[in-house]
């Protein structure tokens, strides 16, 4: 019978067979490829008992408006059953700058919440245990520095930071990559990063420094395999600049963490979950010998795709998002975000992001999914994309090297270039009607039925420049600039910074004032420009 | 005879403080594919940035892209600067995270369009190819 297409693609572009057989797997070994879940090399999952034992955690990126806001919003998500908190920082937030800065007029508290000073970090964890929750962060520019003030609130709180758990994103590279949301050049980044995996190996162990992310990535238009390589290689990239700084690898690998998009081609989503954490162990391995087994092991966080989610017909997007969220558990990851129907349009009102857990909830208790560990090991298609997806990644890694490591190829564009000629072949593929977008390209309505919208008070901004020029007054002036002053020696001669910047947040140095002192003496970086 | 008319010149940039730069980017290759001549200014900019280099470089129109929920501030900013200078004949469009509420009340201050997420690049071309000359 003729075929409804001439040719079958997954979303990174393999061909897709008929169907698959044993023949596709004909040297393929389970011992060596597999492993059991728990073992080497890890393909069916970082824990023996996986979802049997504990379910991942559900964490809901949030943040909005004032620290007050975001509190009450976390406290809501805390009491609908989440356990993990994740923060949104706004954009001047992001880039180091205060709220009284002229750049950051008109974004602060949209996209996420505005810290500025550790009094506005207090206030965003107010009442909220710091030893009971995990928290994760996602900020990387000024990381290092938000990290101090969260460390400095357990300490003002009588918590020990060996306690602490949560993860900051801190990751660089993917920046300079994708996300672009950087203020220090790549290799002086590369040292904060560094200073932040060695503070807490020491400090805070149960802390993950840093978090590799290949979402931003592939929200910039990659396809599943460049998001795997990329992602993987900036992990060993760090893992090598720790190694260098003479920290000894058991010491900080088992502390890293991933986290990777969760996006629509199914199989081939769930095949980049499992070829990642095979992957990740066997280059660890090979390239360091590690003894703890835990050191090369991929665990990770997901998202569900914000790039796959369209204004037209919000309501699909819950469709889209529960299906990406099941890959994301078929595929093993340790915790998930699920985007919210609203996303296109604004930030999520209270009851889009409980529709985005409640989701989580009923794969999790109704679907049955999660009773046995990796249920697709041993399909002859998910193995084969797994096989396909590790070795299209290798190929990638080859390349990396021979342009001498992934910062050289951020300066020549490559990963860039690759990212958006990606994403041109998919808008490409879109417009000819080649990939299917319900209610974007078919099922078109001419009218949309408009949805409840979540709006931001007008007044966070007054507010927190109001606020901040309240402690600027009232703070010891000398105190702090005495502080920053040791954080700029420290940072010039190369001495661990975490101290420093803890220092300097207890004075009530303003993240603006901290960052704007890094960069006098790290300097500040212009990318090169890929259209 | 007949003089072929000169190719739109368009100003295509983020404006504000966010980086999500792929859309931005794709539509800047769509419009010279469609035989425009863009002026790609990268990310971070101001709007005094933005309306300088576009009087400079003697655009037709600016496109603007914004994903930090800033679209209200710099969006009008840009309008403010254009008539300050003398400009208004250079039209604005963008497009970004916006919800409805906002499209309205941009487009009714002199936004030309807004594009969302899912808006088809081809609509945005035959808005753009639509745009009068300026000056």
């Amino acid at each position: 019978m003729q075929e409804r297409k001439p040719r079958f693609t997954s979303l990174s572009g393999f061909d897709t067979n008929l169907v698959y057989t044993h023949d596709d797997l004909k040297d393929w070994s389970p011992d060596e490829e597999l492993g059991a879940p728990g073992q080497f090399p890890y393909t069916r999952g970082v824990y023996p008992t996986m979802y049997r034992g504990r379910l991942w955690t559900m964490r809901q990126f949030a943040g909005f408006g004032s620290a007050e806001d975001t509190n009450r919003r976390f406290k809501y998500l805390l009491q609908h059953g989440q356990n993990g908190l994740s923060v949104a920082f706004d954009m001047p937030t992001l880039m180091g700058i205060d709220a009284d800065s002229l750049l950051a007029h008109g974004e602060i508290g949209r996209c996420g919440v505005a810290i500025s000073s550790l009094d506005d970090m207090e206030r965003l964890f107010e009442d909220i245990p710091l030893d009971q929750v995990t928290t994760s962060m996602t900020i990387n520019g000024p990381a290092a520095v938000i990290f101090a003030m969260y460390l400095a609130v357990a300490e003002k709180r009588g918590i020990r930071l060996e306690r602490l758990n949560g993860t900051l994103q801190n990751d660089i590279l993917k920046e300079y990559i994708a996300q672009k949301e950087w203020l220090f050049p790549p290799e002086p980044s590369l040292r904060l990063i560094t200073d932040t995996i060695a503070y807490c190996s020491e400090h805070v162990p149960k802390w993950h420094p840093v978090s590799i992310s290949g979402y931003h990535i592939r929200e910039a238009g990659s396809t599943a395999i460049q998001e795997l390589a990329f992602t993987l290689y900036n992990g060993l990239t760090y893992v090598e600049a720790a190694v260098k700084a003479g920290l000894p690898v058991d010491r900080f690998a088992p502390q890293l963490s991933f986290f990777f998009n969760a996006h629509n081609d199914f199989f081939e989503e769930i095949a980049k979950f499992r070829a990642a954490r095979r992957l990740w162990a066997r280059e660890m391995t090979r390239r360091y010998r590690p003894g703890d087994p835990r050191s090369v092991q991929l665990r990770c966080h997901a998202q569900t795709a914000g790039c796959s989610l369209t204004a037209q017909q919000p309501m699909n997007n819950v469709v889209r998002t529960t299906i990406q969220a099941l890959a994301a558990v078929l595929g093993g990851a340790q915790s998930l975000h699920t985007n919210s129907m609203d996303e296109t349009l604004a930030l999520p009102t209270e009851d889009a992001v409980k529709l985005a857990l409640r989701t989580q909830q009923i794969i999790a208790q109704e679907s049955e999914v999660t009773n046995s560990v990796d249920p697709l090991g041993g399909s002859y298609y998910v193995e084969t994309l797994t096989n396909r997806l590790e070795e299209a990644a290798q190929d990638y890694f080859h390349r990396l090297d021979d342009m001498g490591g992934m910062i050289r190829a951020i300066e020549r564009g490559f990963p860039q270039r690759e990212i958006l000629d990606a994403s041109q072949r998919y808008l490409r593929e879109s417009e000819r009607k080649e990939r299917i977008i319900v209610g974007v390209n078919e099922y078109v309505e001419p009218v949309e039925r408009p949805i409840p919208i979540f709006k931001i008070g007008q007044d966070v901004e007054q507010e927190q420049v109001a606020r901040l020029s309240d402690l600027r007054k009232c703070r010891d002036s000398f105190k702090m600039a005495g502080t920053v002053e040791a954080l700029q020696e420290a940072a010039s001669c190369g001495e661990n910074v975490m101290p420093y910047l803890i220092d300097a947040v207890k004075a009530k140095a303003t993240l603006g004032e901290i960052c704007m002192a890094l960069k006098e003496v790290l300097g500040t970086y212009r990318e090169p420009v890929v259209l | 005879m007949a003089v072929a008319s000169a190719p739109l010149r368009i100003l295509i940039g983020k404006v504000g403080l966010d980086g999500h730069d792929r859309g931005v980017k794709l539509i800047a290759r769509a419009l010279r594919d469609a035989g425009m001549e863009v002026v790609y200014t990268g990310l971070h900019q101001t709007p005094e940035q933005v309306v300088n280099t576009a009087i400079q470089e003697n655009v037709d129109a600016i496109g603007l892209s914004i994903l930090s929920g800033a679209h209200k501030t710099l969006f009008r900013r840009v309008l403010e600067l254009l008539n300050e200078q003398d400009a208004e004949d250079i039209a604005l469009f963008g497009g970004g995270i916006i919800p409805d509420e906002d499209v309205a009340a941009l487009t009714a201050d002199g936004v030309k369009a807004l594009f969302r997420p899912g808006a088809p690049v081809q609509e945005i071309v035959t808005f753009v190819k639509g745009l009068k000359p300026h000056g």
